[in-house]
């Protein structure tokens, strides 16, 4: 009988399978949600040079000492390599003692730099002007990081490690109760391990019948290799306080092309930096031309976020700087093949935060060690991957000697404690190491550099103090700091209104020159799933606000859009953040009864435009952005960049 | 409903790897095709396959034996396998070409699955075999049709709903046609093609892609169908589509007369 009546009804009708349907209207809180587990001891978030450095020398050390490590690296981008952009001149440095015969394997480093110059730009020229002895890139390879990202993902795949693309590392899972202390002794819980994304959440935050959890990781080490400003990171330097006693990062915005030229214009190997037009004097900041192999040319422009000018548009500034004449030339009769942008760290040794907390340590880009001189940080994120990987191993499995490459000078297998199999370790000699680790030495001797263009000679002091200090290496007494007075987001807070500065009349794009912004997003292959939950968010976590509001979005607009001129609508590279006229459309979801638009406008957030390079969590004045992942794979498909 | 002396199903998915379509693609240097140095998935309407032989095998409980994923491809096309395990395959085959060979033409595949479905016997023998409409990077729609074909099966194309009787081994299928849908019932053995709207892919969750890594990869190689994959068609160009230029506005009709004049139409 019940069989007849299943055969009406069809398949569909009786529901007598235990999987609990979720529907749109099932809530959905994160805290609260049952997970797997999986026992790790080391879980790594990023699949950049950091994250899996640090992977390949645990698996190294591994085959050494015969000692087994559980290694994942999580990445939110769809395969290794996707989120991953930089110029990039990569100083091979790192890379020969991380994988000495790497030179004769298949490796993407296929171009050495031929030549280094830099020039002065004027609107109509280009002088040659000289360059800071750090910029010699004799021994430096041109590369896609991207390529090279991918490369070691494939080194650390045969080693073993496992590496999970399409899987963001989403909150931490935390100890039930304090149970460590902070660099202030404060009582605090310690991170236990990292949980993915949860995938199927619908826009209005509730659970769709597609929801899936993510898992938790447990890991006796985390180690977060998130590159600039990452999510997880910036988390966890607001838990601990890691900078207490360190200055606030500083930031720039990297907006970068890969062009085909006509292969008359081609030269391999050639690199040129550029300062000047179209950036003013009060804006750091420069361009790079970097001939990468098989006829192609990267080129792009930094522009440091630490810009007072609200009006001021860097994806513009990049398109009009193709106009200059040099450009014109250079890219005339070529195709653009690639677009993208990236935030990037400028604050150097001043800006670094305590690089260890309880439970594990900040890696790479996260930490901050791009050496701003150099325009490099590929070589010191592998260093500190590589010495954070050693540090944990030896804490891991105390006793065991094995050979330490990281840091030689001052680091050697540790004799640590632990109490049993799934205790975390402490990271601390990662950061008690770092100090006299080759990486710092680097980060030292330009460590004066940024500062100096601080003042309001702009850029003419900092060019004549760089020409001093670089040709000291740095060896003066003093360390200058960032900002006289310590505020926090300085980058953001830097920002004049707009009533204070000019307007910029861009010139009109002149395709396939230059573009709009929509052609070159396309570019990028950026996609988030539809429908789920946006994962930009308009509210304050550091000041205990867990969800979005309608009152918050009203004082962003009110403040953005009357006293900044709409700044994220300008400044994002991507086009996600838009001022429209209120139609009466909520963009809030659930918001009935809230007003949220104010001067006439909405706030319109397109995040499936967003190719997560974090300039709106860094950059916009009222700090209150939250940039937190979206639902893995997502995000940008580089492959050249 | 439980299984009488009826065989239970095997399911057989084919899956390609294709060029993501998230990814702006671009004509190469050559112009022989296609860069294909950019992000490649699974052809989303195979995506959408192994989420119904999935599905049918929880409608259908114990009537579902096996569902194996087959692709046809260059070694990183292991890739698209993994993921078809950890969606709900129980196995795969791999049938690698070498990395620098032409991808395969919708006849090579047919035949190669056609000699695969043949070595199956028994137990072991195709059911119904389950696979996107077409793949998005030739958009050549013709696989399905032509392995119905040469394994003289009926063929439910454009599928956009799927009913099962394992004991009546039979399926009611609703086909996507020009104008609307049509239900058509048909034998197994059977060959049906998923539309877009058959259903929405579930996420490969992180515990079933590492389950996934244990799941047997068969690897064989086109000698071992006895099939060659040499391409019959042979491709001269490939160039973007001419950029399109603006149109003009025109003042008076007498202009529109003189341009239209200048561009070569008369009065009749």
């Amino acid at each position: 009988m019940l069989s007849r009546l299943g055969r009406r009804v069809g398949r569909r009708g009786i529901q007598l399978s235990a999987v609990r349907r979720n529907s749109q209207y099932t809530p959905y809180d994160p805290d609260a949600e049952p997970r797997e587990e999986e026992q790790v001891d080391v879980c790594i978030v990023g699949a950049g040079p950091a994250g899996l450095s640090a992977a390949i020398r645990l698996k190294q050390l591994e085959t050494e000492t015969g000692k087994e490590v559980r290694v994942v690296v999580l990445e939110k981008g769809s395969e290794v390599g996707a989120h991953i952009l930089s110029g990039a001149v990569i100083e091979p440095s790192a890379l020969d003692v991380l994988l000495p015969d790497w030179k004769t394997t298949e490796h993407p480093l296929s171009q050495p730099v031929t030549s280094s110059s830099m020039r002065f730009f004027t609107e109509k020229y280009a002088l040659p002007i000289p360059h800071p002895p750090q910029m010699n890139n004799k021994g430096n390879y041109i590369a896609s990081l991207s390529r090279v990202a991918a490369w070691l993902g494939g080194i650390a795949e045969e080693l073993g490690v496992e590496v999970y693309p399409g899987f963001a590392g989403a909150r931490f899972l935390l100890s039930d109760s304090p149970d460590s202390s902070d660099a202030q002794g404060r009582n605090v819980h310690s991170v236990r391990g990292v949980i993915t994304h949860d995938a199927g959440v619908t826009r209005q935050r509730t659970k769709s019948a597609r929801f899936e959890p993510g898992i938790a990781f447990r890991a006796r080490a985390t180690l977060l290799a998130e590159g600039a400003h990452g999510s997880l990171s910036k988390t966890v330097i607001s838990m601990y306080d890691l900078r207490h006693d360190a200055e606030p990062q500083t930031y720039g915005i990297g907006i970068k092309e890969v062009w085909r030229v006509d292969p008359a214009k081609y030269v391999p190997g050639k690199v040129v930096h550029a300062v000047g037009w179209p950036l003013n004097y009060q804006t750091y900041g420069g361009g790079w031309e970097y001939h990468m192999a098989d006829g192609l040319v990267s080129i792009g422009l930094v522009v440091g976020l630490d810009y007072k000018n609200p009006w001021l548009e860097p994806y513009r500034e990049f398109q009009r700087m193709k106009h200059h004449p040099h450009y014109r030339a250079l890219l005339g009769g070529g195709e653009r093949l690639a677009y993208g942008a990236r935030s990037l760290t400028e604050g150097g040794l001043q800006s670094l935060p305590k690089l260890d907390f309880p439970g594990g340590a900040l890696v790479g880009c996260a930490a901050g060690v791009v050496n701003t001189a150099k325009i490099k940080g590929t070589h010191n994120a592998m260093r500190t991957g590589m010495l954070a990987a050693e540090t944990a191993f030896a804490a891991l499995h105390p006793g065991t000697s094995f050979t330490a490459v990281a840091s030689p000078a001052t680091f050697t297998p540790a004799q640590g404690e632990t109490e049993s199999e799934t205790e975390t370790i402490s990271l601390a000699a990662y950061n008690s190491s770092f100090p006299s680790s080759p990486a710092h030495k680097d980060l030292w001797g330009v460590r004066n550099l940024r500062p100096a263009f601080n003042t309001s000679l702009g850029l003419y002091g900092g060019v004549m103090y760089a020409g001093v200090d670089t040709l000291l290496g740095g060896r003066v007494p003093w360390t200058l700091r960032h900002h006289r007075t310590r505020i926090d987001s300085p980058d953001a807070r830097a920002t004049r209104p707009a009533v204070e500065c000019a307007p910029i009349a861009y010139p009109p794009f002149e395709p396939p020159l230059s573009t709009d912004l929509m052609s070159s997003v396309a570019l990028t292959g950026t996609n988030h799933a539809e429908g789920q939950a946006v994962h930009l968010r308009v509210m304050r976590p550091a000041e205990g606000e867990m969800s979005e509001t309608a009152g918050r979005r009203r004082e962003h607009v009110e403040s953005n859009v009357g006293t900044y001129a709409g700044l994220l609508q300008r400044a994002c590279p991507a086009g996600v953040y838009e001022y429209v006229p209120d139609d009466g459309g909520k963009a809030v979801p659930g918001n009935v009864e809230e007003e949220e638009s104010a001067e006439g406008k909405k706030l319109v957030i397109n995040s499936q435009n967003c190719i997560h390079c974090k300039l709106c969590d860094i950059k916009v004045p009222t700090q209150d952005i939250t940039w937190t992942v979206p639902e893995g794979g997502g995000g940008p498909k580089y492959t050249l960049t | 409903m439980r299984p009488s002396a009826a065989r239970l199903l095997n399911i057989l998915v084919p899956v390609k790897r294709s060029v993501d379509y998230a990814v702006k693609i671009r004509v190469n240097p050559q112009q022989t095709g296609v860069d294909l140095n950019v992000k490649h998935s699974m052809n989303p309407f195979d995506e959408i396959a192994v989420e119904e032989a999935v599905r049918l095998r929880e409608r259908l409980k114990d009537g579902v034996k096996s569902i194996k994923a087959v692709t046809i491809g260059p070694p990183k096309a292991s890739e698209t396998l993994r993921t078809a395990l950890a969606m709900g395959a129980d196995s795969a085959i791999h049938v690698e070409i070498p990395e620098s060979a032409p991808a395969p033409e919708p006849l090579g595949v047919a035949k190669a699955l056609h000699a695969l479905i043949q070595r199956g016997d028994g137990e072991g023998k195709v059911d119904l075999v389950i696979m996107g409409k077409q793949a998005i990077d030739d958009d050549a729609g013709q696989t399905g049709q032509m392995l119905a074909g040469l394994l003289g099966w009926g063929q439910a194309t454009f599928a956009s709903k799927v009913q099962v009787d394992v004991e009546k081994r039979e399926a009611v299928v609703l086909r996507e046609i020009d104008g609307g849908s049509e239900e058509i019932r048909c034998r197994l053995p059977l060959v049906v093609t998923t539309d877009l709207r058959l259903n929405e892919p579930r996420y490969a969750s992180l515990p079933n892609i590492m389950k996934a890594k244990k799941k047997p990869i068969e690897k064989l190689t086109a000698a071992d169908l006895g099939v060659d994959f040499t391409p019959r068609l042979e491709t001269l160009k490939v160039t973007e589509p001419p950029v399109r230029v603006g149109g003009g506005k025109v003042e008076s009709v007498d202009e529109l007369v003189a341009k239209l004049k200048d561009a070569g139409f008369t009065a009749a």
